[in-house]
């Protein structure tokens, strides 16, 4: 793209930022902000600071590790459903209709106080090389949330599985591809490709599900938010910052994928 | 537990359910008071009114803002597109949080503004319009994506015989968009099932909530769980049959999408 | 168009005033949404029951208030008193200077002490030396969760919080805290419990500490409603000096919860 092209396309950006009634709606969205400022309580930032910080880094933590874990565990449920044997593919059904069918929140607390509740029952189990991780939190919350990333992407998986033509598959095999190859260098980069652009939205949804370990006594942001509120009995500032800041790491997020889905080059036959 | 029931790793697998007896799980699970399955179902019945008001709120906001989206002025466009985006971008349980304390005095204050009397806002109708306001962002993108779906030619076609704006709603935008906004909405009934969950947190009495407080009371945690579990697998069930009826009635008369494939 | 949108949202705002309007002028008292016995816990058939719910009901019927049980979750139950989810906190809230700058309180109408209980195998006391580098589980926002901070924020290796004191109980029951400070009442009562007679007993009650866990439990009332405020404290007076304040407590413990009697009273 010539500079001159360059130029007249920032224009035009910036011309759909300067209408006139956009200008009067960012005036009052930013008197709005300042009379938030202003106007509300902002003294307990300073003390809250680290603490904010050390739960943000485990909000994103656990996201990008459940993401990275449920999608690896997706692919698998995914082919199975797609193109499996029936004792491979009906239990994959049964689990992604399970988890797709009960509240995240629900999932959450059986494996937290469900399982935590049969404990007693095998004292065994607190002498086992498992236990320091038992006796936590997250991994209560990465394993739900993992699972739960699972269903859904499955789900996706299972409909770009089933939907590389066959042709291509076909083509492979008149080659004298091994199935091993077949998968490795046909069906899954071309189902991945197809299930690229679903990424952008479950990881975001993703996200908007990380704040229920809170609930479990895991100190994410969330957490880090209702303590400020429980301490301070504010009720709207810590919750409007928790707001702003989910909405900061959504719109990285998407704008991050976005790059990511214009570089990979689209090869769907 | 007796001696010999601690040897036996049956009986240790039901006390993992329940620390009475086996005989004990229908006796928890029973519908009457001294079983807590009545509470339950009272939850889950909770659970469904919410989802049905929450998606008829959401579907009102949801055709208003797909209209105001499509045909509204650039101020009416731009604050939509505020709103959709912001409740797509934050966690539901933070809007729950923010609506269920902001919102409901939000309400009042507006109601004294215009005259009203300062109204008693009922868990069960803030639920609804929490939830029902985060629905209708999401309503809101399903609905414009299916009136732009319709052909363009019926809708010209209702304009050249005249028909006014509100008939050719009735009539012609509505019944046409159907087909291609059921898989949409239908997606969003089962995920107002699903969040009905999230209003626990704020301590509405629905279906997790009974399942909390049953399993505090009785330390039966894993059978209420699954119990609980049990009933929204079988309501998503349920709806999924009834999804599947509807959508078949909404797409008769259309060309079946294998064939048109 | 715009006639469509403002009739929509007409329909909305009604629809939602028709939906929320109640009778008039009950009293609204909010309980903590969970389980807590012996104070207040659901029972089977979805009614609430306990010291607690019994003796705000002797109240109200002494001063002649219509009182209606509200359950909200614990750890916004001052944000539901603010924003007029309810009236009243009856929810064994401790009466605090902290607290006093947000809400108003009725004059206390129990006390009772705080204590620690742990597992059975363990021995240990409620000291801060006791509990070093041990996880101690308290419930948010309660009086526990600061005195637990406070005083074994520096020798115990984490104080973890829980949404509600039977989720802390049971994660002690599960293993994953070592020891619980509550209300030694509540405490005494879990530890009733065929659970938590198979896992733990009391370890001790606390060191007092005026100042945080505060001269015992009063109802929460919003700043300016005055008027309901001394109705409570006419009510909690007038059971007081006619028994039925004793008859309630005699159903449930063999002791007066009640505590000291305040001096300056």
């Amino acid at each position: 793209m010539s500079a001159e092209a360059t130029a007249i396309n920032m224009a035009a950006r910036a011309s759909i930022w300067l209408k006139p009634h956009r200008i009067v709606l960012m005036l009052i969205a930013l008197a709005l902000v300042l009379c938030a400022a202003f106007f509300m309580r902002w003294d307990w930032l300073p003390q809250y600071w680290e603490m904010g910080l050390m739960g943000l880094w485990r909000s994103l933590w656990i996201l990008a590790v459940t993401c990275a874990l449920g999608f690896a565990l997706a692919v698998p449920l995914g082919l199975a459903q797609a193109g499996g044997p029936i004792w491979f593919s009906a239990p994959a059904k049964v689990f992604c209709t399970i988890i797709r069918g009960t509240p995240l929140l629900l999932q959450l607390w059986l494996l937290y106080y469900g399982l935590g509740s049969i404990f007693p029952q095998y004292p065994w189990i607190r002498e086992s090389w498992m236990w320091p991780y038992l006796r936590q939190a997250w991994p209560y919350g990465v394993l739900a949330l993992t699972l739960s990333f699972a269903g859904y992407e499955g789900e996706v998986m299972r409909g770009a599985f089933a939907g590389v033509p066959r042709g291509q598959l076909e083509a492979a095999r008149a080659f004298g591809m091994s199935r091993w190859k077949i998968f490795r260098r046909i069906w899954l980069p071309q189902a991945f490709y197809r299930a690229l652009p679903t990424l952008t939205g479950e990881t975001v949804l993703q996200l908007k599900s990380t704040p229920l370990v809170a609930t479990i006594s895991v100190i994410d942001i969330f957490a880090v938010s209702s303590k400020v509120r429980q301490d301070t009995y504010l009720t709207y500032e810590p919750l409007l910052l928790l707001a702003l800041i989910y909405m900061t790491i959504t719109g990285i997020l998407v704008f991050a994928f976005s790059r990511i889905e214009a570089r990979i080059p689209v090869k769907i036959g | 537990m007796t001696a010999a029931d601690a040897s036996n790793p049956g009986a240790k697998l039901i006390d993992a359910f329940l620390p009475a007896s086996a005989a004990g799980i229908m006796e928890l699970l029973s519908p009457v008071a001294p079983g807590w399955g009545g509470t339950l179902l009272v939850g889950l019945l909770h659970s469904v009114e919410i989802a049905i008001g929450a998606t008829c709120l959401g579907l009102m906001i949801g055709t208003a803002g797909a209209f105001g989206k499509l045909y509204g002025g650039p101020v009416t466009r731009d604050l939509l597109a505020v709103y959709t985006t912001v409740v797509r971008a934050v966690p539901e349980l933070v809007l729950i949080l923010l609506l269920y304390y902001a919102g409901t005095d939000l309400i009042n204050q507006v109601l004294t503004a215009i005259g009203y009397q300062r109204i008693d806002i009922s868990g069960l109708a803030a639920g609804i319009f929490v939830l029902g306001f985060v629905q209708g962002a999401y309503s809101t993108e399903v609905i414009r994506g299916a009136i732009l779906a319709i052909p363009q030619g019926q809708i010209e076609a209702a304009r050249a015989y005249g028909m006014s704006p509100g008939l050719m709603l009735r009539r012609i935008t509505l019944p046409a968009m159907l087909p291609f906004a059921i898989p949409g909405l239908a997606n969003l009934w089962l995920i107002a099932t699903k969040d009905t969950a999230l209003l626990a947190v704020v301590g509405f009495f629905e279906l997790t909530l009974a399942t909390r407080q049953a399993a505090g009371v009785t330390k039966a945690y894993l059978l209420f769980y699954l119990a609980a579990g049990a009933l929204y697998l079988a309501l998503s069930l349920f709806s999924n049959l009834i999804i599947g009826r509807v959508e078949a009635w909404s797409r008769r008369g259309m060309p079946s999408v294998k064939e048109a494939r | 168009m715009k006639t469509v949108l403002k009739t929509f949202a007409a329909a909305l705002l009604l629809g939602v005033a028709a939906m929320g309007v109640a009778k008039a002028d009950p009293v609204k008292v909010g309980v903590a949404a969970e389980p807590y016995p012996p104070f207040a816990s659901p029972d089977a058939s979805g009614k609430w029951v306990g010291w607690e719910i019994e003796f705000i009901d002797a109240v109200c019927a002494e001063e002649k208030l219509d009182c209606v049980i509200t359950p909200v979750a614990w750890d916004g139950i001052i944000p539901a008193l603010t924003t007029k989810k309810i009236d009243l906190i009856a929810a064994s809230m401790s009466i605090t200077a902290e607290r006093e700058k947000t809400i108003a309180f009725s004059d206390k109408y129990y006390n009772t002490p705080t204590g620690i209980i742990g597992p059975k195998d363990q021995k240990f006391g409620a000291t801060p030396e006791d509990l070093k580098g041990k996880v101690v589980g308290v419930q948010v926002s309660t009086v526990h969760a600061v005195y637990a901070k406070k005083h074994f924020g520096a020798t115990a290796s984490e104080i973890k919080e829980y949404q509600t004191q039977d989720e802390a109980n049971q994660d002690l029951a599960a293993g994953r805290v070592d020891a619980v400070q509550a209300d030694a009442i509540a405490l005494g009562e879990f530890l009733k419990s065929d659970q938590g007679k198979a896992c733990c007993d009391m370890k001790g009650n606390v060191a007092p500490d005026l100042e945080v866990l505060g001269p015992g439990v009063g109802a929460g009332l919003r700043k300016e409603d005055t008027e309901l405020k001394d109705k409570i404290n006419a009510g909690i007076k007038a059971i007081r000096a006619n028994g039925k304040y004793a008859e309630i407590t005699k159903k449930y413990f063999d002791f007066d919860v009640y505590g000291d009697d305040p001096q300056s009273n």
